[in-house]
């Protein structure tokens, strides 16, 4: 609990930070409305105000600032505005509404813990592939890199539409979005937790005459488990970014990735801000749940979390 | 208060030691040659190695870095292949003996399994041998109780100290009962009090199990303390200088270090250690 301290710190740094870009971001469209609204405003015309920077007019007009904190339809909302979204969507609504965060974030997170069981079962098949056989090192390795330089957003269309033409719809094509952005960690930390018994250990192995599953079971797989832990924590992250990138090209009606893109498209910012944030909550939570297991794990084999 | 291995030592009759040491020879080598292929060129790790290991021996190689000395272990262990020469281990090629798991082998480090606990850890072996539960169990207990660590096979290995942790590796390669023991500087990294701890119960285990041990170290008392016969081996091209069979008894209270024999064949070791530095001083 050391950690809280510090942890405060820095939120109150962003919050701080935060809550300073709100005037300027805002004042602009905060000065036109009030314009409409018989207040004083300097300079007095739309075109005279865009000579100025953010800043610049939010210092002439320190009277409107308070205002730019409950703008209705804000460039940037305040925290206080994004906390009030969220409570609305999440506390106040039921979770079947279509208008509750917990509903669409169901379906985000369903496709998410589906393409990550894809992928970590993929990344640890792959891994023990190319610890074990030359060619496979020799093979896959390099296009499991080259597959994550390209960019996801250019990939998930295509692949949403050719699974939509073989007529496979709804939490599968997202999974495998999920699954393509999460195998790739477990690989690279699976294929050092393999490799990380030293020649001493594998030479003990061999004056035992053991066999290679012997080995595997006995050495090498108990050996990965930290690196396992940490790929998973990555891993699970990146399935979130991917079910969520795949929500946003392909016109999805719930998620969210479609929270963000309807937010946007239809000018509700608070929308697109509740949305992103309580996808932030997810992905720190599913990380946490994995912080926890593998603390309980490892401590359970004997051996110190790192 | 003496310890079990004390009291079962002090049961063995002199007779039964002797006519141990007086067996067959388990390992014999024969112009044995063993050059590495390196990046800069090869090296001859080993060249015209000639030796007779008989049954019930305690053996030392000494000698500076790069004689050789862990080299020739691994070669009768079946982990490096001479590139010439002929070397047997209980009649059969180095590579047959290891795979009828016919010696146990402790290296420097300890190398328990972090995530095993010591039980489990001896437990190793014998689970990949075969042998049924009930016999683990009866196996674990009498070597934990022949390294004197009776009662620590719950602990993991982060919870003892380092010259525990080696006993435990001891413990691991005598639980399948093979007939060599091949130990590669096991007490290296430990300090001097705690070495000679574990070197006398060494001496004890031997005694009570009879056991060919083969044992790499770079300590001159360490090795006339421990030995029946010292091989002295000496660096590029690793060969052996000196063979010393040692005229001391086979009981040997610590104190023996201060007799005159101790200190005659510590001298000869040390002399055929500086012959064969001679060379490149």
């Amino acid at each position: 609990m050391k950690s809280i301290l510090p942890v405060l710190t820095v939120i109150s740094a962003i919050l701080l930070f935060w809550v300073v870009c709100v005037p300027p971001m805002n004042m602009h469209l905060v000065a036109d409305q009030a314009q409409r609204d018989d207040l004083v405003v300097t300079p007095d015309t739309p075109a005279a105000r865009q000579e100025f920077s953010g800043a610049g007019l939010a210092l002439r007009n320190a009277h409107l600032i308070p205002l730019t904190y409950t703008f209705v339809r804000p460039r940037l909302p305040s925290p206080h505005q994004v906390a009030g979204e969220m409570y609305r969507t999440i506390i106040g609504q039921k979770i079947t509404s279509k208008r509750s965060l917990v509903y669409h974030g169901w379906v985000t997170l369903a496709p998410t813990l589906l393409g990550f069981l894809i992928g970590t079962s993929l990344g640890i098949l792959l891994a023990v592939g190319i610890v074990y056989s030359r060619v496979m090192d020799k093979s896959v390795m390099p296009w499991a890199i080259v597959s994550q330089t390209i960019p996801i957003l250019a990939l998930a269309p295509m692949i949403i539409v050719v699974l939509g033409s073989m007529g496979i719809q709804g939490l599968f094509p997202k999974s495998i979005i999920a699954a393509y952005l999460s195998f790739f960690p477990v690989v690279v930390g699976m294929v050092k937790g393999l490799r990380s018994p030293d020649a001493m250990q594998l030479d003990l192995l061999r004056t035992y005459n053991a066999s290679k599953s012997q080995g595997f079971w006995a050495l090498r797989l108990p050996a990965s488990a930290p690196y396992l832990f940490a790929s998973l924590k990555i891993g699970i992250s990146a399935s979130l970014v991917g079910t969520i990138v795949a929500e946003l090209p392909t016109g999805a009606k719930a998620g969210f990735g479609a929270r963000m893109l309807v937010g946007d498209q239809y000018g509700q910012p608070l929308v697109s801000w509740a949305a992103l944030f309580a996808a932030a909550l997810t992905a720190a939570a599913l990380v946490g749940l994995f912080s926890v297991i593998e603390r309980i794990t490892l401590k359970r084999m004997g051996m110190a979390a790192t | 208060m003496p310890t079990v291995a004390e009291l079962a030592a002090k049961q063995l009759t002199p007779g039964s030691r002797a006519a141990a040491a007086s067996g067959a020879t388990v390992i014999t080598a024969r112009n044995l040659d063993l050059t590495f292929q390196t990046n800069d060129g090869p090296i001859h790790a080993l060249k015209n190695v000639d030796l007779d290991i008989g049954k019930g021996e305690f053996v030392s190689f000494i000698g500076p870095s790069g004689c050789g000395k862990t080299t020739f272990l691994r070669c009768i262990a079946g982990l490096e292949t001479p590139t010439a020469g002929d070397i047997s281990v209980n009649g059969m090629t180095p590579d047959e003996a290891r795979r009828a798991r016919a010696y146990g082998y402790v290296f420097q480090a300890a190398g328990l399994y972090p995530w095993r606990t010591i039980g489990g850890n001896i437990r190793l072996p014998l689970e990949i041998m075969g042998f049924d539960k009930a016999e683990q169990a009866k196996r674990i207990e009498r070597v934990l109780d022949l390294v004197d660590l009776n009662g620590f096979d719950r602990k993991f290995p982060w919870q003892l100290s380092g010259g525990m942790q080696q006993r435990a590796s001891i413990a691991r390669a005598l639980a399948f009962d093979a007939d060599i023991l091949l130990m590669d500087e096991p007490f290296g990294a430990l300090d001097e009090i705690v070495r000679d701890h574990l070197n006398e119960q060494l001496l004890k285990l031997w005694a009570r199990t009879e056991k060919t041990i083969g044992f790499v170290t770079h300590s001159i008392p360490e090795a006339v303390y421990l030995s029946t016969k010292i091989v002295v081996m000496s660096p590029r091209p690793g060969r052996i200088s000196d063979v010393i069979d040692s005229p001391l008894p086979r009981e040997r209270p610590l104190e023996i270090r201060d007799s005159p024999e101790f200190i005659e064949i510590a001298h000869r070791v040390r002399d055929g250690l500086r012959a064969g530095h001679s060379d490149d001083v």
